[in-house]
């Protein structure tokens, strides 16, 4: 299951931090600041996956924002990878054309997004389509 | 009323603190935004409420503190409308988890929540359940969620199913309630519905062995046709990555099947066919199509044994080694790690692919290759294989050098097949990563020396060769200058030569020098100068020519400010100048170290260290042993809300420990020197000094030199109340004296025979007082039984008491059941316990502890820590 999914920009600044487990908040800006200087500086052409102390981080770059999700050891690396990417569609195609500073203003929708996408560590919603209409009707609710 | 509409204040809050161009300039922004948020939440203000959580929540995102703001969730939540609700889920969520004891005063809204006629507030809810829940409200809301499982709209039902999966994790006692409805879910055809059924029922089979059967027996045959229909559906553009239908549905139909399959040969005979279409179908030119492979592969080989299958699994692998993706070569080299204890020699085919692997500038696909490496090595091809890693030594990156190293010495040890092979290894490691190595292993390569006694010789001149080369690496200063204190002679006159060998001329004074500059060089530590005195010492004696040059550099140190040196300086001075005639016997050839003993002291201490790699290297599903301990719980690991250690000492635990111990050791080597005393000087002349035993010599040179009032030097002061241990005799003696239990500064002795400790008040608190005995088992120095008894000082019944340990990685503790969990009381009844202690380090350190006891008063939850640190010594 996944444990916590990281939107970072270059500089280490958290864009969204979900954890799924319970921790401190003191173990958390640990975590983040460990999870950013572990992808930072990683040459492009190597792995997308990192271990990180007792789990491991599959983490994908879009221009100079990284997402990171940290899962199990024993989980499917390619299958999360691919995960990350269905999310960026995702965000693109609610934002249309997504920049980094969408995600700063609408941080609280980006997190009503992800909780239609993913629940409790878990794959929700595998359709691109079923989670940008779900997104709609509950805007016509607010 | 949208939030986030009705102002453009929360917009206007994130634009000045983009603006901010210094930090302290963000910290004052935030102090004011922080403070009239305050103020509002003070003034009760309900216009504002869910605009002022926003804020919080962004601010909380930043890394400031916000728990002010925890209350105004639960107010927003008991709210009636859906944006004030949502709102105050998502700030629920993200400022707070489920250890904060505010939970407790949502479970009812949540309830409240679950039961509501809009479906899109059940949504909410059970968005935020999934995602927080603790064991106490998956206990109190199970039943709700349950019930939602068949609710009419699929986006219920797939929440439902996901939080299904919480509740389970955190009460396995619930799954059984869980099975039907979860079967129910395989049967959807909304992909949704059916990935996140899919998802339960893995999960469901992982906490209940009824869970399995059942489904095993009711749904293998569905599951299979649902994978085919998937794999066989025609485009669908909703669910399509790669011209594949939803590869994240496939992924999880062949987890789901791997669960069913594994142990038992019907079921895996029922998904043969799909798996092996699954295996030849796949096009693997796209990331999904290889993450549906991989996931494949792992059925094919984790399920009951189909000679065809495995071969088509290991061909994959094999071409996943050869792509030339990184990420596909990664999971390769995973997966071969499960596929060698299915078939090693198809692994071994690979073994030049693995060993490019070790050598690629990507530390994840090193690490991984390594790991494969490790466990690829036999007799037959460890010479070749070791020559690759050493090769390799030179050239890696400085981090890399750690692991690299650990894995060459652990090979090299196992597999060996001559002596002389392994010195030679051995030195090569010493002098290219001398640094990396640990103290056990140099330790060994000094105990192997010494038990080669043939090579003695060619050990020594290699040494003083490679100390030309490398003189940085501090371990290999370390066993050179021990064994040219030894076997100097040897070096000098070229005793003992091999035909490989060039002979070399060093005289007396070159070997000198070697120790000289060791003992004098800025890097060296203490260890390592302590050494190289007591080499020098040796070499007063085995070369009389150097012996006043040597008492010169002896010498220097007698106003060293390290109190060890100091002694030493002092007490070799007064060797070489006042005591020539025993002297040569003083300083005798060590006795050979027995290896067995070493191996037996040393097999508590590798466990933790080498093997866990190896073990997990072949049972891979965790890649971490656990520690025996349950209370050093995974940060990272969802349960910790039973067991809320405080995370941000996870990792200080051990230090903290370890901390201790040594404090304890040096304030009770002061106290305790009792048994010590002149008996040990030997022992204390060729200890390799740790810090904890300066103090005790203070100690004892004071003492000697108050009983001395005549100024006679402290080494005579030491030696006079107990001359013999100076005489002869005890140099025939000196073979039950180890070498590395000169670290010690408990008398050997004392370990086996059984001797009766006293028992120690452990814990005491108002409550609750636990007591602990000791005993050892016969034969087994290392292992005490320490027997917990726990008496109630209250006037309350505890219920449901559990107590809990942890040790540091030196020691490994097991804990017995307890005699019951309810402590009647005033005392009247106890519990008892029985823990046993393993001290890998036995006679280095000593037990330390920390203890948790958890346990139900008057229905309140009572929970008592503490650190253990008064064992007798010598556990």
């Amino acid at each position: 299951m996944i444990r916590f999914i990281l939107l970072q920009n270059r500089q280490g600044k958290t864009r969204l931090a979900k954890y799924y487990v319970p921790l401190e908040d003191s173990e958390k800006h640990k975590v983040e600041y460990e999870v950013h200087r572990l992808v930072v500086n990683r040459d492009p052409k190597f792995t997308n996956f990192v271990e990180f102390r007792t789990h491991k981080v599959i983490y994908r770059r879009y221009a100079g924002l990284f997402f990171s999700l940290c899962v199990d050891i024993t989980d499917n690396e390619l299958a999360y990878l691919e995960c990350i990417h269905l999310f960026v569609e995702i965000l693109d195609h609610f934002f249309s054309n997504v920049c980094e500073l969408d995600l700063v203003f609408n941080f609280h929708k980006v997190y009503l997004i992800l909780d239609e996408f993913i629940l409790a560590g878990e794959l929700q919603e595998t359709s691109k389509k079923a989670i940008i209409e779900r997104m709609g009707e509950l805007e016509k609710l607010e | 009323m949208n939030p986030f509409s009705s102002g453009t204040r929360l917009r206007d809050m994130i634009r000045a603190i983009r603006a901010c161009k210094t930090a302290a300039e963000e910290r004052a922004v935030v102090r004011k935004e922080c403070a009239a948020i305050r103020a509002a939440i003070n003034e009760n203000d309900q216009d504002y409420r869910h605009r002022n959580l926003a804020k919080l929540m962004f601010i909380h995102m930043l890394g400031y503190p916000t728990h002010f703001g925890q209350m105004e969730c639960l107010k927003l939540i008991a709210s009636s409308g859906f944006p004030e609700k949502r709102i105050g889920y998502l700030g629920l969520m993200l400022l707070l988890d489920e250890r904060q004891e505010v939970l407790m005063l949502v479970t009812n809204s949540l309830k409240q929540d679950l039961n509501h006629s809009n479906q899109y507030i059940v949504g909410l809810a059970l968005c935020a359940l999934g995602n927080i829940c603790s064991a106490e409200m998956a206990r109190d809301l199970a039943p709700e969620v349950e019930r939602l499982l068949q609710f009419r709209d699929p986006n219920i039902r797939k929440k439902a199913a996901l939080c299904s999966i919480r509740i389970i994790k955190k009460v396995p006692e619930l799954a059984e309630n869980f099975i039907n409805p979860a079967a129910a879910l395989l049967k959807e055809k909304h992909h949704g519905v059916l990935i996140t059924g899919v998802q339960l029922c893995t999960d469901l089979c992982k906490v209940s062995e009824d869970a399995l059967e059942y489904f095993r027996k009711k749904c293998t045959e569905g599951l299979v046709k649902t994978l085919k229909d998937v794999v066989n559906s025609p485009y669908a553009p909703e669910y399509d990555i790669a011209g594949i239908t939803d590869p994240f549905l496939h992924i999880r139909l062949l987890k789901l099947l791997r669960e069913l399959g594994q142990g038992d040969a019907d079921a895996s005979e029922c998904m043969n066919d799909i798996l092996a279409q699954v295996a030849t179908k796949t096009e693997s030119n796209k990331n999904a199509g290889n993450a549906i492979l991989y996931e494949c592969v792992e059925t094919i080989m984790s399920i009951e044994d189909n000679g065809g299958l495995r071969v088509l699994a290991i061909n994959i692998l094999g071409r996943f080694l050869s792509n030339r993706d990184n990420n596909i070569r990664y999971v390769a080299l995973n997966m071969l790690m499960k596929a060698i204890t299915v078939d090693a020699q198809a692994v071994q085919r690979h073994r030049a692919t693995i060993l490019e692997c070790v050598k690629d500038s990507d530390a994840s696909i090193r690490k991984r290759a390594l790991e494969l490496v490790y466990v690829l090595v036999n007799e037959g091809n460890v010479k070749p294989l070791t020559k690759e890693l050493i090769d390799y030594l030179e050239v890696s990156d400085e981090e890399f050098k750690g692991d690299l190293t650990a894995k060459i010495c652990s090979i090299v040890a196992k597999f060996s097949p001559e002596k002389i092979w392994y010195i030679d290894q051995m030195l090569k490691v010493l002098s290219e990563a001398g640094n990396f190595v640990k103290d056990e292993v140099w330790h060994a390569v000094i105990v192997v020396i010494s038990n080669a006694s043939d090579l003695h010789g060619y050990t020594v001149r290699a040494l003083y060769r490679a100390l030309q080369l490398s003189a940085e690496q501090e371990s290999l200063v370390r066993v050179a200058i021990w064994c040219i204190g030894e076997y100097g002679d040897l070096l000098v006159n070229n005793v003992g030569m091999l035909n490989v060998e060039d002979p070399i001329t060093v005289t007396e004074s070159d070997a000198v020098d070697v120790i000289e500059i060791a003992i004098k060089h800025h890097t060296s530590d203490l260890t390592t100068k302590a050494m190289a005195m007591v080499a020098l010492l040796k070499l007063s004696s085995r070369f009389p020519s150097c012996s006043e040059r040597i008492k010169d550099i002896v010498v220097q140190y007698k106003g060293s400010l390290v109190l060890e040196l100091q002694q030493r300086s002092i007490e070799m001075n007064s060797i070489i100048a006042k005591h020539q005639n025993i002297r040569s016997t003083l300083v005798e050839r060590m006795p050979v170290l027995d290896e067995a003993t070493f191996i037996g002291k040393r097999a508590g201490s590798i466990q933790a260290t080498v093997s866990p790699s190896a073990g997990a290297s072949i049972n891979l599903p965790n890649g971490v042993a656990k520690p025996t301990a349950a209370p050093l719980v995974d940060l990272l690991d969802l349960g910790s809300d039973d067991v809320p250690a405080p995370s941000s000492s996870g990792g200080d635990l051990l230090h903290d420990l370890l901390g201790v111990d040594l404090s304890m050791a040096s304030t009770q080597s002061g106290v305790n020197h009792a048994p010590k005393n002149g008996t040990d000087v030997l022992l204390d002349l060729l200890s390799i000094g740790s810090p904890t035993q300066s103090s005790q010599s203070v100690s004892d040179m004071l003492s000697s030199s108050q009983d001395n009032k005549t100024p006679v030097s402290p080494l005579e002061g030491l030696s006079s109340p107990s001359s013999n241990s100076i005489q002869p005799t005890s140099a025939g003696a000196a073979p039950t004296i180890d070498l590395l239990d000169g670290f010690s500064s408990n008398p050997p002795k004392q370990e086996n025979n059984g001797t009766a400790y006293p028992s120690v008040v452990a814990f005491e608190s108002s409550n609750l007082k636990m007591v602990f005995n000791f005993s050892k088992l016969p034969g087994n120095p290392q292992t005490t039984v320490i027997e917990a008894t726990f008496t109630n000082l209250s006037t309350n019944i505890y219920s449901d008491f559990i107590f809990q340990a942890a040790v540091p990685k030196f020691l490994q503790l097991h804990l017995d059941p307890a005699s019951g969990n309810t402590l009647p009381a005033s005392g009247n009844g106890s519990i008892t316990q029985t823990l046993r202690v393993t001290n890998s380090q036995h006679g280095k350190k000593s037990l330390v502890m920390r203890i948790r006891i958890a346990y139900k008063m008057n229905n309140k939850d009572v929970l008592e820590e503490g650190q253990i640190s008064n064992f007798p010594r010598g556990l």
